[in-house]
């Protein structure tokens, strides 16, 4: 095989990886909200529950809840709950018709959305009570106070921790191989296994470091946009 | 008729009794000085007047409306409309880190729309001018000092035009040679239309600015009377010591 048919052959897999790294970003960054409210909600059982949930998703490994997501359903309803889901969006990738790709999508947004809301409440609590104090004696309502005064500061502090997560999570779209998905990691060891080849596996690494340094550069700007304030 | 009445005020947090029975009023125009050691409660009675605290008891008159009355329930809409009656100044400034300077002064009159935007730009100019920021509009608050950014607390408390502006300690967080900028201001401010209830532990000033004079101590009025009254002839032993205290650093 040609270095360009190698290449094409990992883009594949690596359109996989961004799927899952656009996916969970989308739905976790604003699923990470309620689930920060909750936590810090001032009713005690939707308080634990959340915190329950928090410590579950954070104490198990990725790969296990992948795996849990994907062959729970089957087992308790006799078939792949999300294979439908998968024939309908993700026809052409490959293994679409199991309800893998779905399962994995879903596991990530959970588990993202919990380690977003813990930055999230880490975010919103260290914002000193003052700050809110001031906005009442202004006469200004709780919602004017957390959009206008408190959100933007929140946002300032939670960006550098965001990034992290945002780069371990294109990262961490590896563990999909766990359930056969193709993303580029199972297509470099495809070429392992069928042409003997073992060099495309290491290559994969660019495909990583380029996104990586991509990231970097945006979530970077993002950050020395925001400075611009001290708080 | 008096601008503020204060009666009966009682507040306790857990089993620590704060407040006890604290009564005043005010004139419109007045100036009252709180003085008072540290832990007596003069920042939970102004906490009080602006209701981040609830008084356990005693009532809360502006202008011979009740505000607060024990017993009854206020919704958050009550409270926030209450609120708009006083103005606080903080010992900490709490500006709003990522507005500039005219932008924390307008915040609140504009989302409360008090006026057209043109109208409340003037008006914000006008009263930073008042507190001498007139080249520091476009400042954000960490590029300013202490004494800055503490008249910038000031002239946002007015824009919202309360009728009585309390300020707690606003000097105490300010290296001393800073500490006379603020006074000055705050002097400054007081005019027949401007009620203001004022702690604060610079006994100059306070004798120099009050009409009223207030020497708490656990949480009573020890003593209450003209500066003259409380400062040249105090009547109780504890008001003496705590100013014989105060005089000797
Ligand atoms: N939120 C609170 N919870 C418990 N105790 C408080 C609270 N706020 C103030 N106190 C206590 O009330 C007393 C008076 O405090 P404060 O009003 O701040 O006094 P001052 O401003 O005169 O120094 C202090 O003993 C303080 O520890
Ligand atoms: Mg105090």
């Amino acid at each position: 095989m040609s270095f360009m048919e190698v290449t094409a052959f990992l883009w594949e897999g690596f359109q996989i990886s961004l799927l899952i790294f656009a996916v969970t970003l989308i739905c976790g960054v604003p699923l990470g909200l309620p689930i920060a409210f909750c936590s810090m909600s001032k009713f005690k059982p939707l308080k634990a529950l959340s915190k329950i949930i928090v410590w579950i998703v954070r104490g198990v490994p990725l790969m296990l809840q992948i795996f849990i997501i994907y062959y729970v359903p089957g087992l308790l309803f006799q078939k792949p709950l999300f294979s439908q889901v998968d024939r309908y969006f993700f026809i052409n990738y490959g293994v679409a018709d199991a309800g893998r790709i779905t399962a994995v999508l879903i596991a990530f947004t959970i588990n993202y959305a919990c380690y977003f809301s813990e930055i999230y409440r880490g975010g919103i609590e260290s914002i000193s009570k003052g700050q809110y104090e001031a906005g009442y004696v202004l006469g200004l309502t709780k919602g004017q106070i957390f959009y206008k005064i408190v959100l933007k500061q929140v946002i300032q502090r939670i960006v550098p921790p965001m990034s992290n997560e945002i780069i371990t999570l294109i990262k961490d779209t590896a563990l999909a191989n766990c359930i056969v998905v193709c993303e580029i990691i199972k297509q470099a060891n495809e070429l392992a296994a069928t042409k003997a080849l073992v060099w495309p596996l290491f290559y994969t690494g660019v495909f990583y470091l380029l996104f990586v340094g991509l990231l970097t550069i945006v979530l970077g700007r993002a950050e020395k946009k925001l400075s611009y304030f001290r708080s | 008729m008096p601008v503020l009445e204060v009666k009966n005020i009682k507040k306790s947090f857990g089993k620590t009794k704060v407040l006890k029975d604290v009564s005043f009023s005010l004139e419109k125009g007045q100036v009252l000085v709180i003085i008072g050691s540290s832990g007596s409660g003069k920042t939970t009675l102004l906490r009080c007047l602006n209701f981040l605290e609830t008084p356990d008891e005693g009532q809360i008159l502006v202008n011979s409306k009740t505000l607060f009355t024990p017993g009854q329930k206020y919704t958050d809409e009550q409270i926030r409309e209450n609120r708009l009656h006083f103005g606080l100044v903080f010992q900490n400034f709490n500006l709003f880190p990522q507005y500039n300077v005219l932008q924390n002064v307008l915040l609140a009159p504009t989302l409360l729309k008090k006026g057209t935007p043109e109208q409340l730009q003037q008006q914000g100019k006008d009263l930073l001018e008042r507190v001498g920021l007139s080249d520091k509009l476009e400042s954000y608050p960490y590029q300013l000092s202490g004494g800055q950014q503490q008249r910038v607390a000031i002239a946002r408390a007015l824009a919202m035009q309360p009728e009585v502006l309390c300020f707690d300690e606003p000097t105490s967080a300010l290296d001393p040679e800073l500490t006379g900028e603020v006074l000055r201001v705050i002097k400054g401010l007081k005019s027949a239309d401007s009620t203001m209830v004022v702690v604060t532990h610079e006994m100059e000033f306070a004798r120099s600015v009050a009409d009223v004079v207030i020497y708490m101590a656990d949480g009573v009025i020890e003593e209450m009377g003209t500066p003259e009254q409380v400062f040249d002839n105090p009547q109780s032993e504890k008001t003496k010591a705590f100013l014989h205290g105060a005089q000797s650093f």
